[in-house]
């Protein structure tokens, strides 16, 4: 599986998305987010965007007060996935309008729409934003 | 509004539909109090409400609590037992209005864990319907992306029933090229595999040729995923002509990756299909301007491709580019990562980079630092180990401490493999371990302290070296109060005990073991300093008997000043310290002459000082040995007393001469490294039956096959059947702490392709283990290695000093660093040693006229081992028994004379002294005490 893990998390280590794409109890969770986010958040620009946790390759990157921090398997392109990330942002740029990190908690299910349509069982099947926003366009018509 | 119900057991009331709380309410209330008791009991109310909620008739109500539900779960940990949230996620399933639905789907997906799979049942005829091209038009696609998306998560994947049941539902979306059924598949058939592939793997396979560009993604993902590592690559080998058109003709960067990776694995299996990739892989490097897929090209090439010289030196262009990224860490961090994937054959390249990946190991990056680490060791070889190993420790002194420790664990790793096959100087390489312990934040004092000691009983050429950086780190009291030294202190001063005459200075050295700094040491460390301080004065004394060689009147001289001082001392208690200052006040540099008579009366009164208070200690390592040194000392003052007895001159001198002279001879034994399983090779108690008794020792045995250690210990040549006694215990405890120690150290343990080469170069050391094993095992036991073979082209100016290897040792090594050494075979060396057959499974032996004899003669093990039992017994006791004469005339000439207390106290000097380098080692074996019973005792050197 490429894609473990999704999370989004803030400067102050709340996580404010998590989707993960192997099944982990909620201790595993728990353990799993406060070790990578200290891990993560510790770091500075000059720094590479990859830290190697557990069995995980975590790939992060930060925008404004966000941290998106995606868990791959060790031999997953690590720059491919940085790609991900931008495209992540874009998209949700595009449907919130500046996104920023209220949208994501007041939208949350919004954001997993987005990412269901983006990532399936680990695999990137989604790049064109068009085809991603369309559900939850179609969705907010009809409700 | 929680208030309005009284007991929150009954069904919601139309309030609660009215008045509930949306997400948006859940979330203000989350915020408004920032603090984590302020949230924790937000979440406690809101889970209270939507508990009560969820039960709703109205689906809208329900579908809301579940909204909520799924928030607080997903972000908050909220403990949500399995079924409140499955149970109306699959409710809502069914619901006919689209939001609820993908609410549903979503929670389903997000909390349905193996933990609520008896529900899931309940949802396979909602999947299954949703599933079906039946449904109406415009939501039709939605739905069943919704279904798909379900089967896809990994609730799903833990129920192999559910993708069982499903898997010809998926067969309309396959043909579709739906990407989401593409996962979906593939998952199912992770899943299933039995159910999954039959119906799955064709179709799946036929997405791989769409001309939807989505479609090919997808199933190239696909089939990464499903090739990946744990799983076989093989059955995947019939789709290389689709994944290779693939390759040529996809523009997806994302499919071209997955592509790239697929061939990297499919590559190793199919000869031919290497030389089919190696174009357009060439032309993707050579043209792509995407970052990712450039390095997924040059991963290719690395690991896949290593024998197409052109492709190499493509990707190793590229990976220069991004070597030299200076403002992109990440390219940097990658190309230290590629460079690491280059084979052996490329070591010329990664040479070619040092200087690039010198200066990342001062990178902003510890990750960065650490990859540049890890390629520093790789190319360590024996003709450039000074170069790098004096800059990183020289390096690690600049850097971080956790850094810092990292290098020098791995410099210390890196250098004392193998015996210290990479180091040619050890001059050099002993003040290189001086310098690392001097290291601020130095956490590797054991591992320092362990090989100094290691170095001077294997290498005799490099123990003036040694005593002298040993001294250079007794003399500072600087070192003696940082508490992470210690080991390194105490191996410092066995050192310069145990070597003292290759020292320059004894007078010096006995200062800086009585310093008064030395209160700082823990107990067990002072014990050494005594101990070592006793071997010193002992050789001075020595030094000055023999010096006189029987000129009687100047030895009388120096004990009758001894005489005087204690006189001295005796007459007055006022008058001690004065006296006793002016003496030790004298500089030792004016007397430099160490056997001067004027020196020894210094030492001996520096020695009353310091030491005369710790005959009191409570501590029994330190007391004991304070009072051999004490005891040890008042020999030498009683001269005097024998002399008002009118004791003739000549037999008193005679009686000195011969107490220092056998402490001497007791202290000149040579220590040297014993075998650790040397056990496996003594004698076996009579009444043992082999084969009957075999079985009781099998727990032990398999505790000795796990990686064999290399500690060290003590032992006179003398008596192995001494030590070897501890030998089983020791194994047992040390090797435990080895597994850790490479469970902890493991990276830097370099699993080389090296270690063919490194068996040809000591042919002479691996053969004679068989050899060994015939008896003659106490000459066979240590072998010197030579200078390495000039196979390699060698900088190295002088020829490399000879390092004590034991037969054993070297085979060790070799089963160390080979990866995947089975562990049955492993245990069945380790029983075979005893039945005679250890020549099976030595790695890198041939089957020689030797060892297939050896295998003839497990079938009749009695024989060969009894035959073999006796030898080494008729060895053993003959050099036993000749010692032990020795130390009988020895005996003989100094008991009579002294009483019985002082023979008691210098029994035990001696002893001790053979004993504390391997004090711990005895403490195990302990316990287990019944290993063989037959063995001797300590032996004395003095009685």
């Amino acid at each position: 599986m490429g894609i473990r893990f999704v999370l989004l998390v803030n400067k102050q280590g709340q996580t404010r998305l998590a989707q993960y794409y192997e099944h982990l109890s909620l201790d595993e969770r728990r353990a799993l987010e406060g070790e990578i986010v200290r891990k993560c958040l510790a770091r500075t620009d000059q720094q590479c965007s990859f830290v190697e946790h557990r069995n995980y390759k975590v790939v992060y990157r930060r925008y404004a007060s966000l941290f998106f921090l995606v868990g791959v398997d060790n031999d997953e392109n690590e720059l491919a996935i940085l790609e991900f990330i931008h495209l992540l942002v874009e998209t949700m740029d595009r449907h919130f309008g500046n996104v920023c990190e209220l949208d994501i908690m007041f939208h949350l299910e919004k954001v997993h729409f987005m990412l269901e349509e983006m990532v399936m069982n680990g695999c990137i099947v989604e790049t064109s934003k068009q085809n991603i926003l369309a559900p939850i366009q179609l969705m907010e018509k009809t409700s | 509004m929680a208030s309005s119900q009284p007991a929150p057991s009954t069904a919601p009331s139309l309030v609660d539909t009215l008045f509930q709380l949306s997400l948006d309410d859940l979330v203000k209330s989350l915020r408004a109090d920032q603090s984590a008791a302020g949230e924790s009991s937000a979440v406690a109310r809101a889970l209270s409400a939507i508990h009560r909620e969820i039960r709703a008739p109205d689906a809208a109500t329900k579908a809301v609590a579940l909204q909520k539900l799924t928030y607080l779960s997903s972000l908050h940990f909220a403990p949500v037992a399995a079924h409140p949230l499955a149970f109306p996620a699959i409710e809502l399933l069914a619901s006919p209005h689209l939001p609820h639905k993908r609410l549903a789907y979503l929670a389903a997906s997000l909390s349905l864990s193996p933990a609520s799979l008896s529900l899931l049942p309940l949802a396979t005829h909602q999947l299954h319907k949703d599933l079906s091209p039946s449904a109406a038009a415009p939501a039709a696609h939605h739905l069943s992306a919704l279904a798909l998306h379900l089967l896809a998560s990994p609730a799903a994947a833990a129920a192999p029933d559910l993708a069982a049941h499903l898997a010809h539902d998926l067969l309309p979306h396959l043909s579709r090229g739906s990407p989401r059924a593409i996962a979906a598949a593939a998952r199912v058939i992770a899943a299933s595999p039995s159910a999954g592939v039959p119906v799955l793997f064709k179709p799946l396979a036929a997405c791989l040729a769409s001309p939807d560009p989505r479609t090919s993604t997808a199933a190239a993902s696909a089939f990464c995923e499903l090739s990946a590592p744990p799983a076989d690559p093989s059955p995947f080998l019939p789709l290389a002509p689709d994944l290779y058109n693939l390759l040529t003709t996809s523009r997806s960067n994302w499919a071209l990756i997955k592509v790239l990776k697929i061939f990297a694995r499919l590559a190793p299996l199919e000869p031919r299909l290497a030389a089919r990739i190696v174009d357009p892989v060439c032309q993707l490097l050579a043209r792509s301007s995407a970052m990712s897929l450039t390095f997924e090209c040059v991963r290719t090439v690395l690991t896949a491709l290593p024998a197409h010289d052109a492709a190499v030196s493509l990707a190793i262009g590229k990976l220069k580019e991004f070597l030299a990224a200076s403002d992109d860490p990440n390219l940097r961090y990658l190309g230290l990562l590629a460079l690491g994937m280059l084979g052996p054959a490329y070591a010329s390249t990664v040479n070619e980079s040092r200087d690039v990946i010198a200066l990342s190991l001062g990178d902003a990056d510890l990750n960065i630092r650490r990859e540049a680490l890890r390629l520093m060791m790789g190319m360590l070889d024996d003709s450039n180990v000074m170069d790098i190993a004096g800059m990183l420790v020289s390096h690690a002194a600049r850097s971080d401490p956790e850094f810092a420790n990292d290098t020098l664990g791995a410099v210390l790793a890196a250098c004392g493999r193998n015996v210290y096959e990479l180091v040619s100087d050890f001059d050099w390489y002993v003040s290189l371990l001086a310098d690392m312990a001097r290291s601020l934040h130095c956490l590797q004092g054991d591992e320092i302290g362990r090989q100094l000691v290691d170095v001077g009983l294997r290498v005799q050429d490099a123990r003036p070296e040694l005593v002298q950086s040993a001294r250079s780190l007794l003399i500072d009291p600087a070192l003696l109060g940082n508490n992470l030294l210690f080991p390194v202190l105490s191996a410092a001063a066995f050192v310069s005990g145990e070597y003292i005459h290759c020292s320059k200075d004894p007078v010096e050295l006995v200062e800086a073991l009585l310093q008064p700094r030395t209160s700082l040491l823990p107990m067990s460390v002072r014990a050494v300093y005594i101990q070592a301080v006793l071997k010193v004065i002992t050789f001075c004394c020595n030094l000055y008997i023999e010096r006189l060689n029987g000129s009687n009147k100047e030895l009388d001289l120096v004990f009758d000043e001894l005489a005087v001082d204690q006189d001295v001392s005796r007459e007055s208690e006022a008058e001690i310290r004065p006296a006793e200052a002016d003496q030790i006040v004298m500089p030792s540099t004016t007397e430099k002459d160490p056997s001067s008579h004027k020196s020894i009366v210094y030492m001996i009164n520096l020695i009353e000082m310091t030491v005369g208070p710790l005959v009191q200690c409570k501590e029994v390592e330190v007391l004991e040995r304070a009072r051999n040194l004490m005891g040890f000392i008042h020999l030498l003052r009683e001269i005097q007393e024998f002399k008002e007895r009118n004791v003739s001159d000549q037999k008193k001198t005679n009686r000195v001469k011969e107490l220092v002279k056998s402490m001497q001879t007791v202290f000149a034994q040579e220590l040297s490294p014993v075998y650790v399983n040397a056990q496996k090779k003594i004698s076996l108690p009579e009444d043992l039956v082999l084969n009957e008794n075999l079985a009781e020792l099998a727990d032990i045995v398999c505790e000795d096959d796990a990686p064999p250690s290399t500690s060290i210990f003590f032992c006179s040549r003398s008596n192995p059947s001494v030590e070897t006694r501890d030998e089983p215990a020791v194994s047992v405890g040390s090797s435990s702490l080895l597994v850790e120690h490479r469970k902890r150290h493991g990276m830097y343990y370099l699993p080389t392709g090296k270690d063919e080469g490194d068996t040809n170069n000591y042919p002479h050391v691996n053969d004679p283990l068989l050899s060994a094993d015939n008896g003659s095992m106490i000459k066979d036991r240590s072998e010197t290695v030579q200078p390495v073979a000039a196979g390699k082209k060698l900088k190295v100016a002088r020829s490399r000093p000879k390092v004590v290897k034991l037969d054993g040792e070297d085979f060790l090594s070799a089963m160390m660093s080979t990866v995947n050494v089975p562990k049955e075979t492993l245990s069945g060396t380790g029983g075979g040693v005893l039945v005679g057959r250890n020549a099976k499974s030595l790695p890198s032996l041939k089957a020689s006229d030797n060892s297939s004899e050896r295998m003839g003669n497990k079938l009749d093990p009695g024989e060969s081992s009894s035959q073999q039992t006796q030898n080494i017994d008729a060895d053993i006791g003959s050099s036993w028994t000749t010692k032990h004469q020795d130390y009988d005339k020895e005996k003989s000439t100094i008991l009579p004379d002294s009483d019985g207390k002082e023979a008691r106290k210098h029994k035990t000097s001696s002893t001790s002294g053979h004993r504390q380098g391997r004090h711990k080692q005895r403490e195990r074996s302990n316990t287990q005490p019944d290993v063989a019973p037959q063995a001797p005792v300590i032996q004395d050197f003095l009685l």
